[in-house]
């Protein structure tokens, strides 16, 4: 990288809004117990415990809860983003206190418990494999799944629902996966990085993809606030994206972690194109249609990358980290189909596939072409 | 600076995939028409089969009549 200045802040729009998403968003609103009693401690601050004896929450057990569900997504979700943007009015340092990080130890025990029940591993499956595997494309390139439905008939609404709740994992995208680079080694340390540069631009704001998000989030209408749409947000969303963070936070869990980065991108090329053509059609700006042709051939790349340097350079180093490479896969590949159900099905009804309606009011595109 | 005489510019050939080069680089096609990336590393379609040609976009990937495809969907 060379030494050149950065711009000043001031002489770029795209940078101006990156300085507006400085300010942390307000809490979400709980879906049961343990988020309500976890937003309820947050909003309390540092205050001290006003019974000291006590655990810090003794909230119900997540033992009961649905793994999958709303209550312990959201209370997961909100425990992990105190490690990214953290959230108004609640202290920074509350990232690292005692109680919420036990806290969060208990649920994560049965969302990972959950997953690992539900994505077995047979002993006779390679990472190369598994990879494979999600190479192939469909014949005649008439697939069921969500690319499709929005390339094929996708209305401007279903297409804006879409991108409202991706944007909880692409206005941090690659976040969750520079937690991993600490560690790697040599051939799959470098190769990380080099993905992750490109990620984030190459070294230019403007360039990084989670701007690029933020810049389709505005051809569409939709607010780019970090965090904007968490309470639009079923379930589903956020155990894809809690699944990045429970793989990127956990050294024990990095071979998965690396497993999820590579399912992704080897998936992401055919998908891209569809979501493009998507774009295209309801006619949602350039913008838009860009974030989506830029991971074609960016995503053409990293799948090379993260195959060949590394999945191969971990697994070089550290060969009994196969089988949680293959876990990564597949436990990516589950919660995406789960997502993808929930959303497909909302679709054929003809509705948005979000939790309860737009937080935005009706969708301002009414000068926009939808056909 | 990955093009000094003291580290040369990596290519990584495969049988059944793109080249991999070290980025940045110049295409020139047959036409004379010069594509630019400054991508740390690109990979050049050598099926022919790209829409996004010299570029490669994944069509050279082998099809099948019942892949599990709903995972395609994601972006990273």
């Amino acid at each position: 990288m060379t030494g050149a200045p950065a711009p000043a802040l001031s002489s770029s729009p795209a940078l101006s809004r990156q300085q507006f998403r400085l300010r942390p968003p307000p809490l979400p609103e709980p879906r049961g117990p343990l988020s309500a009693a976890l937003t309820a401690r947050l909003s309390r601050g540092t205050d001290p415990d006003p019974d000291p004896g006590s655990t810090p929450l003794p909230v119900p057990s997540p033992d009961n809860c649905s793994p999958y569900g709303d209550d312990l997504q959201l209370a997961l979700y909100v425990l992990y983003e105190l490690h990214y943007q953290g959230f108004q009015d609640v202290p920074d340092s509350l990232e690292w206190d005692s109680g919420l990080l036990a806290f969060r130890g208990a649920i994560e025990k049965v969302f990972l418990g959950a997953l690992r029940a539900d994505v077995p591993i047979d002993s006779a499956e390679t990472a190369a494999r598994a990879l494979d595997e999600l190479q192939l494309e469909p014949v005649g390139d008439d697939g069921s799944g969500v690319s499709y439905f929005l390339r094929d008939e996708g209305t401007l609404d279903q297409v804006r629902a879409y991108a409202a709740v991706r944007s909880l994992y692409h206005l941090k995208e690659a976040d969750p996966h520079a937690w991993v680079l600490p560690r790697l080694h040599g051939r799959a340390k470098a190769a990380m990085v080099a993905v992750e540069f490109d990620e984030f631009g190459g070294g230019r704001a403007e360039e990084m993809h989670a701007q690029l998000f933020a810049d389709l989030m505005e051809d569409l209408g939709l607010e780019t606030t970090y965090g904007r749409y968490v309470d639009a947000a079923p379930a589903e969303v956020l155990a894809t994206v809690n699944l990045m963070s429970l793989f990127g936070l956990h050294r024990a869990l990095r071979a998965a972690l690396v497993g999820h980065f590579a399912a992704v991108e080897v998936t992401s090329s055919p998908g891209s194109r569809r979501l493009a053509e998507a774009m295209r059609r309801v006619g949602a700006g350039p913008a838009a249609v860009r974030f989506y042709t830029e991971h074609v051939t960016a995503d053409a790349v990293h799948e090379q990358v993260v195959r060949h340097d590394v999945v191969g350079g971990l697994l070089e180093g550290e060969p009994h980290l196969d089988a949680d490479v293959v876990f990564g896969i597949h436990a990516t590949t589950f919660l995406e189909n789960r997502l993808a159900d929930r959303l497909l099905a909302a679709w054929h009804e003809g509705a948005t596939g979000l939790r309860g309606a737009w937080p935005d009011g009706p969708a301002p595109g009414a000068g926009r072409s939808s056909g | 600076m990955p093009n000094t005489p003291e580290r040369p510019r990596r290519v990584r050939v495969q049988r059944d995939g793109p080249l991999l080069v070290e980025g940045p680089v110049e295409v020139v096609g047959e036409d004379g028409e010069v594509s630019v990336s400054h991508r740390f590393t690109v990979a050049l379609c050598t099926c022919r089969r790209s829409r996004d040609f010299p570029w490669c976009d994944t069509s050279h990937r082998r099809r099948c009549r019942n892949p599990s495809e709903k995972q395609e969907d994601k972006t990273s």
